[in-house]
């Protein structure tokens, strides 16, 4: 009997059955329909190449760097600055005579990490206080659900600049910063998805049979919420890029010289009259890898749920 | 439950939640490491009495809830206290500031609806035609750029290389043309390129809603049925299905009031626009932590009360709301 339970809670569906061996062949052809969904949509394709490209530029930037750029991204040639693309300098150079390129690689690292971790530490915090208002209610639910109404209501750049004005942060505290601050309408929505979800029936059977909350939360309610965690992550990401960018932009995010695609913005914006490259090329990059995020996010999401499509 | 109970429980909602803001916005102050006076001891030249003296004078050297009860008094009578920087009054700079950020944000705001609402209806009504497709590509791209990114490219292009091709530039930044200016067509010129800025994401934003909303509408009965009466294609889509569509736009505005101040602090700072953004900003950068104080906790009451208008607005505009 439990044994049947649980593997109707840990099978990876989206669509809760009642019997096991149905919820299996029904999810492989979940998983295998939204797969075809989202190919079909060559638009999403190519945004999910021009990400899997960054990404890895990000991740091998070390390797860029010793290999193809041959220079450190602080690795400064006075005599150089402001110099066009060349063979040497794929992206020119900025006004130490930093190579552009070796930056980018660099900053894409700093802006794509913190973004991710950022991600990831806000879908813990967001996913357990939304899974536990909804299971254990009353004056839990009440309690966490006020205050995330409150924190909804303070227009969130503002405690970041206000944090931002406190503390010299690095990558990873941005990170975390960002997190602790953006977590509050995925608490919202993983509570009223979680809430229906602990109605029905086999939750009800798995608390007859003793099963404990920690295990009926994670194995029973988690899985059939994830989607609308999933969902939450694909616009997340994109907008933690931003988020970081902005405050690195603000003078309260990453620090110079550590690059990132924020503060390299801020700082060309004193050059523009010597190089508009300098000013065009990071914010190109966010641009473009906000834009991928997205439309990759979209198409994930329409492949998830075609209840949306119909 | 009746609208008139609905929307007193909704007003006495209000005071705990501001007052939950101010305990926020207290703790985050105090829980980080750093005081007023950090800089100060930089100093060779002064005397620990006089940090002491400086310490009572800005209550910084009594114990925490002390300190807040102290603010929270001080607000109530309309007190935000002094700038660390200027030495000014918190809440007349915040008072000067606020006309220019209310003119920019409800400009863009509206610029926004005028341009988003007729292309996502249109959108929406050609659906899948070369026409959607630009709309939902256009407002894809229009949430990715960054604004400060765009402002910057907006600035080089229309106030820079303007000029330097001898086409009339637009100013870079500021309200007016300093000295001189400030007639209605300076004002407004100041206004293009923040309001662009602005009111490029929101139109993004807009237009999907809208869209979205559209096509579920136009699925409904009653818009069959008023098709199947023979009405006019136009009349089934301005009065029985947009009507419904934009419904939910009351709701919207408010719930977009915190994007469109957390936006605006950047515009105002890429074009020296003298808003309460810029001057949150500003005083971050000065460590001026009462102006900061006060700026989040300002801009925060407005939202707060802006979403509570726009609550009480919509179940005035729609008797199906269910007041629960």
């Amino acid at each position: 009997m439990s044994d049947k339970l649980q593997s109707t809670g840990s099978a990876p569906t989206l669509v809760p059955a009642p019997v096991a061996p149905i919820v299996r062949s029904r999810s492989a052809g979940t998983f295998a329909r939204s797969w075809r969904r989202f190919t079909a949509n060559r638009m999403a394709l190519a945004a999910l190449l021009v990400l899997v490209l960054m990404v890895t530029m990000a991740l091998s930037a070390s390797l860029i760097s010793t290999y193809v750029t041959k220079t450190k991204p602080t690795d400064q040639r006075l005599l150089h600055n402001f110099e066009p693309p060349s063979q040497r300098n794929w992206l020119g150079t900025d006004e130490y005579g930093r190579d552009v390129f070796t930056r980018i690689v660099y900053g894409g690292r700093v802006s794509m990490g913190v973004a991710a971790l950022g991600v990831l530490v806000a879908l813990a915090i967001g996913a357990l206080v939304g899974l536990l208002a909804a299971y254990y209610g009353k004056w839990v639910d009440s309690l966490l659900m006020r205050f995330v109404d409150l924190m909804l209501s303070i227009p969130g750049i503002f405690l970041l600049i206000l944090i931002g004005s406190l503390v010299q942060v690095d990558p990873i505290m941005l990170a975390v910063i960002i997190a602790v601050l953006s977590w509050f309408d995925l608490a919202r929505l993983v509570r009223s998805e979680a809430l229906s979800v602990k109605q029905r029936e086999y939750i009800e059977a798995a608390r007859t049979v003793g099963v404990s909350d920690i295990a009926i939360i994670m194995r029973h309610i988690l899985p059939n919420v994830l989607h609308i965690i999933i969902v939450w992550a694909t616009v997340a990401v994109p907008s933690f890029i931003l988020i970081e960018a902005v405050l690195s932009f603000l003078g309260l995010g990453i620090q110079p010289p550590t690059p990132s695609w924020g503060n390299m913005l801020t700082n060309s914006t004193q050059y523009f009259y010597k190089s508009l490259g300098l000013v065009f090329i990071p914010g190109f990059f966010i641009t473009i890898t906000v834009l991928a995020f997205s439309i990759v996010g979209d198409a994930l999401r329409d492949a998830l749920d075609p209840r949306l499509n119909s | 439950m009746g609208m008139g109970s609905y929307i007193l429980r909704r007003l006495l909602g209000v005071p705990p939640l501001i007052l939950g803001i101010t305990i926020v916005t207290f703790l985050i102050i105090h829980a980080t490491p750093g005081s007023p006076v950090d800089n100060l001891k930089l100093n060779p030249e002064i005397k620990e009495e006089d940090l002491q003296s400086i310490m009572r004078t800005l209550g910084i050297d009594r114990p925490l809830h002390e300190q807040y009860f102290g603010w929270v008094g001080q607000l109530l009578q309309g007190d935000m206290g002094i700038s660390l920087k200027t030495y000014q009054p918190v809440r007349n700079q915040i008072l000067d500031r606020l006309p220019n950020t209310l003119l920019l944000t409800a400009v863009a705001l509206l610029v926004a609806l005028l341009v988003a609402l007729p292309l996502g209806v249109i959108a929406a009504i050609r659906r899948n035609s070369f026409f959607d497709y630009l709309i939902v590509s256009g407002a894809t791209l229009a949430q990715a750029i960054p604004s400060f990114w765009l402002g910057l490219m907006l600035i080089i292009i229309f106030a820079v290389q303007f000029r330097v091709w001898g086409l009339p530039a637009l100013p870079s930044g500021g309200t007016q043309t300093l000295p001189g200016g400030g007639g209605a067509i300076d004002r407004l010129s100041h206004l293009i390129l923040p309001v662009i800025t602005l009111s490029a994401v929101q139109i993004g934003g807009w237009m999907r809603f809208i869209r979205s909303q559209m096509l579920e509408v136009i699925r409904q009965d009653y818009v069959r049925t008023a098709r199947a009466k023979g009405l006019r294609e136009r009349s089934v889509i301005m009065v029985h299905a947009f009507r419904n569509a934009a419904l939910p736009l009351i709701t919207l505005v408010g719930l977009t009031l915190p994007q469109l101040f957390g936006g605006a602090v950047v515009v105002e700072s890429i074009f020296a626009w003298p808003g309460l953004g810029s001057l949150a900003i500003d005083a971050a950068n000065n460590r001026d932590y009462t102006m900061v104080m006060g700026t989040v906790l300002f801009i925060s009451v407005i939202t707060v009360l802006a979403n509570l208008l726009a609550d009480i607005s919509y179940s005035l505009a729609d008797p199906r709301v269910h007041y629960s």
